[in-house]
């Protein structure tokens, strides 16, 4: 345990690059999985369209997707045998965020629809009466359910952040190119080096512990 | 609206520090850079778990310009990996498999690059009396006689058909005994459940030398003909797969096999040991 903590704090240059990856990984997946989920949540609770019933139903079983099957899905897609086969994207960062953004899309889709349903319908029709257009439609509703939004958002960043599957098949565990924490707390433990697992487990946890703060503090207080 | 300015900050601020955390490894003017840079190599865990191919890396990195990326999965999956075109380049140790790769076209080119040995492992009370077999047949024919826990890799790996082709001259098969574990892992897993079970394995010299001064198995039976493990390079047909990096994985193949990739390989030590021979 004390080595753990002097690896972090001595900056040993590997163990602080794989964090940074890590890091850099989620979050480029977070923001993939927001651009198209956001709007998915918000016509999901403002809108009725035929089949409505069964798309959210479909996203919601998807939020408990294993990441091995994500991982499995993108790999036959982004192999060169598969349809992406040319961009290079298996065992690159491309493909882990791909994996990643495809693991988190229906967390953020569900949360946001959830989160979104909970407004008042009235809301909506004040909108229309007042003239609004589509778009602005769609920034009032986002800005007036802001903080549930956050909340979709963080959670699929923890998401992202805590998988190991993802990006044990699609990024490969390079070294310096895509191990991430997970991947490299998962071949460290294997091999019986136990010092840099911890190390890297501490900093997961303190994520963890972050994200969980973050949403308790976003979330807005049931009365 | 505040929260939401900081953690928008927040957020941005962790994009550019992840962003720039990780300093790219300095170009070396050694050479020049290479149109096509990146040689990505499918290679079985004992290359990468012995530590051969970190050595390795930074000497080939600095006199050719190429960067060397590889994911050691074992020399079944690498094969898989060369004949979906998933990489450029394979360094595997099970011929018989390489030559089907070959035989089937996957493979433009299949070079020799070294040998080292398999080697029983076990645990130092030796219940199975493997210290006094005569061939390799013989000590796995004594494992299964006293019912020993035996760690079976089961994932296809090289070191996985040798052990099966060891247990077929045997003529036994333990397969679905109780005694006989298939674990579907790597080597330096299944060390350390070994270790953890006090049972036999077979392991390649490499990894063992790698990883023996953590754990209390010991050496229970080498030497026979038998458990000698060839290392062979392969480069992924391009006429299969035209987006491979074939130069890559030529300038790879030729240095590796070259006279500063053999000085390299026959340098290399671990606690005094030589790991790997050359042909």
């Amino acid at each position: 345990m004390r080595e753990a903590f002097y690896l972090l704090i001595s900056g040993d240059s590997e163990t602080w690059g794989i964090i940074g990856r890590s890091l850099r990984f989620s979050v480029f997946s977070t923001i993939f999985s927001v651009l198209p989920g956001i709007p998915v949540g918000v016509a999901l609770a403002s809108r009725e369209f035929r089949g409505r019933r069964a798309l959210s139903a479909v996203i919601n079983a998807l939020t408990a997707m294993p990441t091995v099957v994500v991982g499995l899905f993108v790999y036959s897609l982004i192999s060169r045998s598969g349809p992406l086969g040319n961009f290079n994207f298996l065992y690159a960062p491309a493909g882990i965020i791909m994996g990643q953004a495809l693991l988190a899309f229906p967390i953020v889709a569900s949360l946001s629809y959830a989160g979104l349903s909970k407004l008042d319908p009235r809301f909506r029709e004040t909108l229309i009466t007042l003239g609004a257009g589509r778009f602005s439609r769609l920034t009032a509703t986002v800005r007036e359910a802001k903080t549930l939004l956050v909340v979709a958002i963080v959670t699929a960043f923890g998401r992202v952040t805590g998988e190991v599957g993802v990006c044990m098949m699609l990024g490969g565990n390079i070294r310096f190119v895509t191990r991430t924490m997970t991947t490299a707390i998962a071949l460290d433990t294997s091999k019986g080096e136990f010092e840099r697992a911890m190390s890297l487990g501490v900093v997961l946890l303190c994520i963890a512990l972050a994200i969980n703060l973050a949403i308790h503090a976003l979330a807005p207080r049931e009365n | 609206m505040k929260r939401l300015k900081h953690l928008a900050l927040g957020l941005i601020c962790l994009a550019l520090v992840a962003g720039v955390g990780p300093a790219a490894p300095i170009a070396t003017a050694q050479s020049a850079t290479p149109a096509n840079p990146i040689v990505r190599m499918a290679t079985t865990t004992s290359t990468d778990q012995s530590g051969l191919l970190d050595y390795l890396k930074p000497f080939f990195e600095k006199e050719t310009g190429y960067k060397l990326q590889w994911v050691a999965v074992g020399t079944g999956a690498s094969l898989k990996v060369g004949e979906k075109g998933d990489c450029d380049v394979v360094l595997v140790h099970a011929r018989a498999l390489e030559d089907a790769f070959m035989a089937a076209g996957f493979g433009q080119e299949r070079k020799d690059v070294m040998y080292n040995d398999f080697i029983i492992l076990g645990p130092a009370s030796d219940p199975a009396g493997l210290a006094s077999a005569t061939s390799a047949v013989d000590a796995f024919g004594r494992i299964m006689k006293a019912g020993s826990t035996f760690i079976s890799r089961g994932d296809n790996s090289g070191t996985d058909v040798k052990e099966k082709d060891v247990w077929k001259a045997a003529s036994l098969s333990p397969k679905g005994a109780g005694w006989y574990k298939e674990v579907g892992q790597g080597m330096a897993q299944v060390i350390v459940m070994a270790d953890q079970l006090g049972a036999y394995t077979l392991s390649d010299r490499a990894t063992w030398l790698n990883m023996k001064d953590k754990f209390n198995l010991k050496i229970l039976y080498q030497g026979d003909k038998v458990l000698f493990n060839p290392y062979g390079v392969i480069t992924v047909n391009p006429a299969k797969w035209p987006k491979t990096n074939i130069e890559g994985a030529r300038a790879f193949m030729n240095w590796l096999t070259g006279p500063r990739g053999r000085e390299l390989i026959a340098s290399y030590k671990i606690g005094g040991e030589q790991c790997f021979y050359l042909y």
